[in-house]
């Protein structure tokens, strides 16, 4: 506990330096990937990450330092050119986009790789610790690289504030964004270029294959909350921030353990909680409504069921039993006790002893259906001249969708029929 | 061609928690536990991306992203907080993971003399896939240019989507340790990219790949030896170089064409 509130306290500079400067890059990715996020091209944030090793190899070589500054315009102008040939290719080929990604990647990297170990093996000494670039070393952050990421992240916020609305119409539709005149080159050269910027930054410090998750996964998780573009900016940050901060915290508790894997892990897990949880958008929650969808279709039908034993056949007085009830439509058993308990619950079935009766608001519920059910018949074989034969099974659907405004249209419309096709009377409320 | 170019890539990052675990609980290197370990965890980044995309329907490029980086850091994790205890070697898994270090290399190079493991496993996985593609041609043909119409025809392509798959892991994982992931993502990705550029016909563009993977690979070779680098660096920055000329040559001919058509008219 008390390594946590020196962790909190950022009174060891080293610690600061480097929480800082994770949330800082986590968050300028975040916000970048969240756009790449929308126009489906979440793997290009891969492939840039792997395309910027021949260009840090070729400036290595070029210029013989390891200058950050100078291996960073090798990175920025590889990374451009990648993603330049991903564009053409899609674009002037008939090869798809993911072949493009897929393409430009592995060819950047092997021409990386080959680079790389003919460096090596010229023998120049200092060229070690190139390998950094492949997997990131978060610890070695120093202040520079801090003010580096913070103009960085100014940078990039700036730019997202001033074309906020050519990005958003760019990146939902680009389309639509070419049709009403917006300089659609421009914006996509801008875009890029913030792309390879903010990959570039923090290549060094979580490597390659992570990057790509600072980017993606953060967007994804803010996607599951909102549809806003605003709000998903911000959730992706605060995410991002978030992770980076507890990735640098993790490895400060125990020195063993990664920073950037750590970041992602927490990304991973924030996200897929989000993408389960979320509501509205979450898997339970759509989960959850079809089920309660299916839950008002299985009473709904033996309400029905009911109407037609009791009203029908005059066994109002008796009362039903259970079987009674299965023999006349087939529903597996544990769902049929299931709904039984469910209309108990609701007061609209009685239960006398062993047999069951409708209540009276069970009645008025059940008689909205069937004339719901018959309305809908009706409304088939009048209006659209369908046979007799084939409206039932699509008045089996509708009877449970039909909301009360469009009940009354179809009243209106059939001037309040009292007889179905089938010459079964049609139940009003009263 | 069935717009999973990217599978290959994912695949190869996510296989590294799998060849982990295999060690740490066999407690060996040998390569057939390991085997075991990566294709487990190959299969399992299938299935998560299919879960993502289909059932919380994200979208696909984000699923896949997700998912294999997610897999790759609990690899990364697991083998800093292991090492300490387990006597294996952090590179090791890594370089192999990356095909950074140039020892895997030559092996690999020298396998085709002295290393009859390696030549043994490229041999049988040539086969294999060469009898798959005989055998299946026909369905993977329907079901990779049009699904609908292999659906309205009764044929399964979820089977053939798994059949596919399982074949794409396989490829990869036992590759992997031959060549490295990237580079088994660019002989997956760059001949038959090339070959398509150049033409329509499925045979003869499997024949075409076949022959550009081919003549990267013997290339490769003389340009690493050349340049004293890696050799499978050097093979796939031939085989993109080859896609380059096809590219300009297909561009030149559909410009050569256009200009005929307009001479013509």
């Amino acid at each position: 506990m008390n390594d946590v509130w020196a962790f909190f306290s950022f009174s060891d500079p080293t610690v600061r330096i480097v929480s800082l400067g994770t949330v800082f890059l986590a968050m300028s990715a975040s916000v970048v990937g969240t756009f790449a996020f929308l126009r489906k091209r979440a793997l290009v944030g891969d492939a840039i990450a792997h395309a910027i090793l021949p260009g840090i190899a070729i400036a290595f070589m070029l210029s013989g330092t390891k200058n950050p500054v100078v291996l960073m315009m090798g990175a920025l102008i590889s990374g451009w050119l990648a993603t330049w040939a991903m564009e053409y290719i899609t674009e002037k080929t008939k090869l798809s986009n993911d072949t493009a990604v897929a393409l430009v990647l592995s060819v950047f990297f092997g021409i990386g790789i080959m680079l790389l170990t003919h460096i090596q093996h010229s023998g120049s000494g200092n060229q070690s610790g190139l390998d950094q670039y492949l997997f990131g070393k978060a610890a070695g952050m120093t202040e520079q690289d801090l003010w580096t990421y913070s103009v960085v992240a100014v940078l990039l916020l700036t730019v997202v504030l001033s074309l906020y609305k050519e990005l958003k119409v760019y990146s939902f539709n680009p389309d639509f964004a070419a049709v009403s005149g917006l300089p659609v080159k421009a914006i996509r050269r801008i875009l890029n270029l913030v792309t390879v910027l903010a990959i570039a930054i923090g290549i060094q410090s979580v490597g390659v294959v992570l990057m790509a998750a600072l980017l993606i996964t953060p967007a994804a998780a803010a996607r599951a909350w909102t549809s806003s573009l605003k709000i998903m900016l911000i959730l992706a940050a605060l995410i991002g921030g978030i992770s980076g901060l507890s990735g640098s915290l993790i490895s400060y508790l125990s020195p063993a353990m990664p920073t950037g894997p750590w970041i992602v892990m927490t990304l991973s897990i924030i996200t897929l909680l989000s993408l389960f949880f979320a509501p509205k958008r979450g898997a339970l929650s759509r989960l959850l409504k079809q089920r309660r969808h299916s839950q008002k279709i299985l009473n709904e039908n033996l309400l029905k069921v009911f109407y037609k034993l009791s009203v029908e056949r005059k066994l109002e007085q008796v009362g039903l039993s259970v079987d009674q009830l299965q023999a006349e439509r087939a529903i597996n058993k544990s769902d049929f006790a299931a709904a039984i308990r469910r209309l108990k619950r609701k007061n609209w079935l009685l239960a006398e002893g062993e047999k069951l009766k409708l209540s009276s608001i069970g009645l008025v519920e059940a008689k909205r259906v069937v004339r719901l059910h018959r309305l809908w018949e009706m409304y088939l074989s009048q209006r659209l001249n369908l046979k007799e034969d084939h409206i039932h099974p699509n008045a089996e659907s509708m009877e449970h969708i039909i909301s009360p405004e469009l009940e009354a249209l179809l009243l209106k419309e059939l001037d309040f029929p009292t007889q179905d096709p089938h010459n079964s009377p049609i139940p009003y409320a009263n | 061609m069935r717009k999973m170019a990217m599978l290959g890539d994912a695949i190869s990052h996510a296989v590294l928690p799998g060849i982990v675990l295999a060690f740490m609980i066999s407690g060996s290197r040998d390569n057939f536990s390991m085997l075991i370990g990566a294709s487990l965890a190959g299969l399992l980044v299938t299935l998560l991306i299919e879960l993502l995309h289909k059932k919380i329907h994200l979208q696909e490029d984000a699923s896949i992203g997700i998912s294999f980086t997610w897999l790759f850091a609990i690899g990364v994790i697991l083998i800093s907080a292991y090492t300490e205890q387990v006597d294996l070697d952090q590179d090791c898994v890594l370089y192999g993971e990356i095909a950074y270090v140039p020892f895997d290399l030559i092996y690999f190079s020298g396998g085709e003399l002295f290393f009859p493991r390696a030549t043994i496993i490229s041999g049988l996985l040539f086969l294999l896939t060469l009898g798959f593609v005989l055998v299946a041609y026909k369905g993977l043909k329907i079901t990779s240019f049009n699904s609908d119409y292999a659906k309205s025809l009764g044929i399964s392509t979820l089977a053939w989507h798994l059949v596919f798959m399982s074949m794409v892991s396989i490829t990869t994982v036992l590759s992997f340790e031959i060549v490295g992931a990237i580079l088994i993502v660019a002989l997956l990705v760059v001949p038959p990219a090339t070959a398509y550029l150049l033409t329509k016909r499925l045979k003869q563009m499997l024949l075409l790949a076949l022959i550009f993977a081919l003549l990267s690979a013997i290339g490769g070779y003389y340009l690493a030896v050349l340049l004293d680098a890696s050799i499978a660096g050097a093979m796939v920055s031939l085989a993109g170089f080859f896609f380059l000329l096809a590219l300009i040559f297909s561009r030149l001919r559909s410009r050569s064409l256009k200009v005929d058509a307009y001479l013509n008219e």
